[in-house]
């Protein structure tokens, strides 16, 4: 049994000189996101002019008053990025370390900022990060949403009264595109950050600046994405494509480059996370004691690195094909449409299970707690996500059952999609039994992991028709596809998200929030979500597809009721957001360390953590969900005696004879 | 299959025998669901069958739909067992009996997806493959060819001979124009089809992608710029059909539908010939048929449009300074 351990002295990377402390600047000086914000506008401006200039001939082809270079305006999205970083100080501790100067260490770091200014920065602190993420990933969650409650004004009724057809498609291509990228990292960035290194006990990420950088990246993309609109939007939807996307305004410009900036910020967090798993592990922690959150997240990691440098180079040639004059996607001048389509499911198709994991991972680490049952099927669950991470590479040209590229290879392409249920079938194996004779415990957190599982559940089976040819020959494009992802999305990822947060929170702040209103948030939310994308099913085989302002009037009752359903889904998240701001700002109730008696090694530690984590790197005795048997070793020895870190493991080397349920 | 899934109380008399009674529950409202699936609600489901696509599309979301409908009663079943019998008890703050899994369960379990998952694929590429693609696009050159005639002559259709009938689907933003290569290849915005006559559509695109969708016939292709798209059925049911574009184009997507018809055969050649002499002077200045075209080198697309009355800019690229004004 091997024992994956890191001494403490090599947790700190960088030629670091003793004593050497950078010396501090006035704080308006020091990089934070003031200076970011300067450095993007200089940016923005130096690009803009950049781009003019390399393109003097330019001229406005078709001859209308908003058009305009978009070599001009990709250069100045890309200097804007550029100048957003370097006023944020990414790149200070780089240039140090190539001058040979002391960089800071995180010890340092938090010595020099502290209170809130911390998370208006740049930082190695994978706490802070998460709490960066966590915001970050609500503003564009609540921005899309405020964007979907347009969509349904504009379907109350068949012809079009509020939105023009144009805004109407930028509104629709907006939602979107926002939710796909918030929600690739809504429980990795935010949980995944913050949890990940205490789940395995340990002090830091393997790469915080990168991490730190993937989260930097994704206010850039939010800003760009939204500038879209003052170009006049895109008209493609969140699927780009081409050549649609070739011949639409420059906000394709801000759609391509927003979607590309996010793909590398989701390279660079998988790649810290996957490393962190690997290699922070804390004595013990075999990889049969890893709680599945981090399991998920580990197969999310590799979706994340193998699946969106694809997303990237589609973006890239969509940007070269309307500045630069390529014709990759242009059937005239040799390209071809497929290729974009296959580029972009190539990568869309893992998204999908990047959406899908996370949740997988939540539900699979409350319902232990909830129970109070060890999960049933460990080795089942982890087998099913990376059976699903797996499968997901081969599935993407189910998107293309209608384009006619090579219609021989649909019934390969029909089973590869239909064999995803069985690893999905396992987790819902996992669910099943873990709930049998249990003692469920009806918390908040719990009641979105059921609803999890109930909304999964018709999203899935909604799935098995899509996958089905001649079944998604109706289907396909119309109102069903759009019911059948928002059900695996938002009725699973988002879902799991909102447990997720009412489940940790008590551990990352120290603070309660609210279970009455919870409840009430749960329940208005569970009816009403299901009120919304369930007659959508309906609407979409009677006939309506997507992203249409038009439909049948026979179809009128069934949208006005949609729609309805669909503002009462938003008061819900009023709720959410009272009750979020309320218990964390004004009522702000202590929570104890261990609220919900989990075992889980981040529940061991005092609320909120602190600094360190760990003031020991611990030993890791048992497995995580042993809820139930008294024999069951405490889950780490967070104080383990000296010399036990050094190789002297003998005593967690024989303790894991004692706790076979790691096994199970 | 989902109901069966909690361990068996292994060598345990508990007072209430949870496995048998959820098993019982489960089968008798399975097979009250499915009776009622695809008995009752079966023959309403969409498409309908006003097409041979359709009815077997029909058939089969009817057929996955009863499967399906089991695993939701299992599932939502066993969850509201769980809720209703597997509460704590208040005051209770102990821990259940600790199961780590079970491996006769789990490889019931995983055999039965199995079986299912793979049972689906087969039926589902059996419904493919008989009725001729399902309605699907399926390319330029179609291989699921079952019970369809050869394409023998692009120029000349009679009925009744081994020949099928051909029918151009071009989109352009945003409107439908259809093209009949065997009645002298006049191009038309209104769509008829005989009754009971195999049809190929050949769908392709001036511009963007677009989706061609007969809906009530059960047809669904993209069209691709540049690539020809085939699709097959035969119109059961005369009357109305709607026609709608499945795949986002731009600006007026939604507003590109269309209706067509399903005439009888008599009737469907007295229109054609009819209308091949009364488009003639127009069939002259279009471009020769073809299975795709280049939108640059057309010339008269906008005398082409202005004559078959298009409102839209079809053809060409909208104003971009005014599109919502083609």
């Amino acid at each position: 049994m091997a024992i994956e351990t890191q001494p403490e002295s090599a947790q700190a990377p960088g030629g670091r000189e003793p004593g050497g402390t950078p010396k501090q600047r006035s704080w308006w000086l020091r990089p934070a996101w003031h200076t970011a914000l300067i450095g993007a506008v200089i940016g923005y401006a130096i690009g803009h002019w950049l781009g003019n200039f390399m393109t003097p001939s330019f001229v406005a082809t078709g001859g209308g008053a908003n058009d305009s270079n978009d070599t001009a305006i990709v250069l100045g999205y890309a200097f804007l990025v550029l100048g957003w970083l370097i006023g944020l100080g990414v790149f200070n501790d780089l240039v140090r370390q190539m001058l040979g100067r002391p960089i800071p260490q995180l010890e340092e770091e938090r010595e020099a900022v502290g209170g809130l200014s911390r998370y208006f920065r740049y930082t190695l602190d994978h706490k802070v990060v998460g709490i960066q993420y966590l915001v970050g990933m609500l503003v564009y969650f609540f921005t899309g949403g405020l964007l979907a409650m347009a969509i349904r004004t504009e379907l109350l009724s068949p012809s079009y009264h509020v939105l023009s057809p144009t805004a109407y498609l930028e509104v629709v291509g907006e939602h979107g595109t926002m939710m796909m990228m918030m929600m690739t990292s809504v429980i990795l960035g935010p949980f995944g950050n913050y949890l990940v290194p205490i789940m395995i006990g340990s002090k830091r990420v393997a790469f915080p600046r990168l991490e730190a950088l993937s989260f930097w990246l994704t206010p850039c993309a939010y800003v760009i994405l939204l500038s879209s609109f003052l170009l006049g939007g895109f008209p493609t939807g969140w699927t780009g494509y081409a050549p649609l996307s070739i011949q639409a305004g420059e906000g394709m410009d801000a759609y391509a480059f927003a979607f590309g900036l996010m793909g590398i910020s989701i390279i660079l967090a998988g790649f810290n996370i996957i490393v962190t798993i690997i290699c922070y592990r804390a004595p013990g922690m075999r990889w049969g004691r890893l709680p599945m959150f981090v399991w998920s997240m580990l197969t999310t990691g590799f979706l994340f690195v193998l699946a969106a440098p694809v997303l990237v180079g589609g973006m890239y040639m969509i940007i070269t094909d309307r500045t630069a004059q390529t014709a990759f996607f242009i059937n005239q001048l040799g390209g071809s449409s497929y290729l974009y389509q296959d580029l972009f499911w190539f990568f869309g198709h893992p998204e999908v299970y990047i959406l899908a994991l996370p949740g997988f991972g939540i539900v699979c680490e409350l319902l232990p707690v909830f129970t109070r049952k060890p999960l049933f099927g460990y080795k089942i669950a982890a087998a099913g996500m990376f059976g699903v991470a797996i499968l997901s590479f081969f599935v993407w040209q189910h998107h293309l059952f209608m384009s006619g590229i090579n219609p021989d290879m649909r019934p390969l392409f029909m089973l590869t999609t239909e064999l995803i249920s069985i690893p999905t079938g396992f987790i819902f194996l996992v669910a099943l039994g873990t709930f049998w004779k249990a003692k469920i415990r009806l918390t908040v957190p719990m009641l979105f992991a059921l609803a999890f599982f109930v909304n999964f559940l018709f999203g899935g089976i909604s799935g098995v028709l899509l996958s089905d040819v001649p079944a998604d020959t109706t289907a396909h494009g119309s109102f069903f596809v759009m019911a059948h992802f928002h059900y695996t999305i938002m009725g699973g990822l988002i879902f799991a998200f909102f447990g997720g947060i009412y489940y940790w929170l008590p551990k990352v702040m120290g603070i309660t929030m609210n279970q009455r209103l919870g409840k009430i948030h749960f329940w208005t939310m569970f009816i009403t979500f299901n009120s919304t994308f369930m007659p959508l099913f309906a609407v979409g085989m009677l006939g309506q597809p997507r992203r249409v302002f038009e439909y049948a009037r026979n179809l009128e009752t069934l949208n006005d009721w949609v729609s309805i359903s669909a503002f009462l889904l938003g008061v819900s998240m009023l709720i959410f957001i009272f009750n979020f701001v309320m218990s964390t700002v004004v009522w702000r109730e202590r929570a104890p360390q261990n609220p919900w008696q989990a075992r889980g090694l981040e529940w061991q530690i005092p609320s909120p953590p602190p600094p360190e984590n760990f003031a020991h790197i611990p030993v890791v005795l048992a497995g995580p969900y042993e809820y139930g048997d008294p024999n069951a070793l405490p889950v780490a020895d967070l104080n383990p005696p000296a010399g036990v870190i050094a190789g002297a493991l003998t005593g967690a080397g024989a303790s894991t004879t004692t706790s076979p349920g790691s096994e199970a | 299959m989902a109901a069966e899934a909690g361990p068996a109380p292994a060598g345990s008399k508990g007072v209430r025998r949870d496995g048998l009674w959820l098993l019982v529950t489960w089968i008798v409202l399975s097979i009250i669901g499915c009776l009622l699936v695809a008995l009752v609600w079966g023959p309403h489901i969409p498409p309908g069958d006003a097409s041979n696509t359709a009815a077997s599309q029909q058939v089969d979301i009817t057929v996955l739909a009863t499967i399906a409908t089991p695993v939701v009663i299992g599932i939502l079943l066993y969850l509201g067992w769980a809720l209703t019998f597997w509460r704590q008890k208040p005051g209770d703050e102990t821990d259940a009996a600790p199961i780590h899994g079970n491996t006769r369960i789990s490889a019931i379990w995983i055999t039965a997806t199995s079986a299912i998952v793979l049972a689906l694929a087969v039926y589902g590429t059996v419904e493919l493959i008989a009725p001729a693609g399902a309605g699907a696009g399926q390319g330029p050159q179609p291989i699921f060819q079952r019970g369809m005639p050869p394409a023998t002559s692009d120029t000349s259709w009679t009925p009744g001979t081994n020949n099928i009938l051909q029918v151009q689907v071009i989109g352009q933003q945003w409107a439908w124009t259809f093209r009949y290569p065997q009645f002298g290849g006049f191009e038309t915005t209104d769509l008829l089809i005989p009754l009971n006559t195999p049809v190929r559509f050949n769908v392709t695109s001036l511009d963007v992608i677009h989706s061609f969708w007969a809906y009530q016939l059960g047809v669904k292709a993209d069209a691709n710029p540049g690539v020809n798209n085939v699709t097959f059925t035969v119109p059961k049911q005369a009357g109305q059909f709607v026609v709608r574009c499945a795949e986002l184009c731009g600006i007026w997507h939604g507003a590109m539908y269309d209706y067509g018809k399903v005439v009888p055969v008599a009737a469907f050649m007295t229109w054609a010939h009819a209308t091949e002499i009364q488009l003639a002077a127009l069939t002259k200045i279009l471009p020769p048929y073809a299975l795709t075209y280049d939108p640059t080198v057309i010339a008269n697309v906008g005398k082409v449009n202005e004559e078959l009355g298009l409102t839209s800019a079809g053809g060409g690229y909208y104003n971009p300074a005014d599109p919502e004004q083609p």
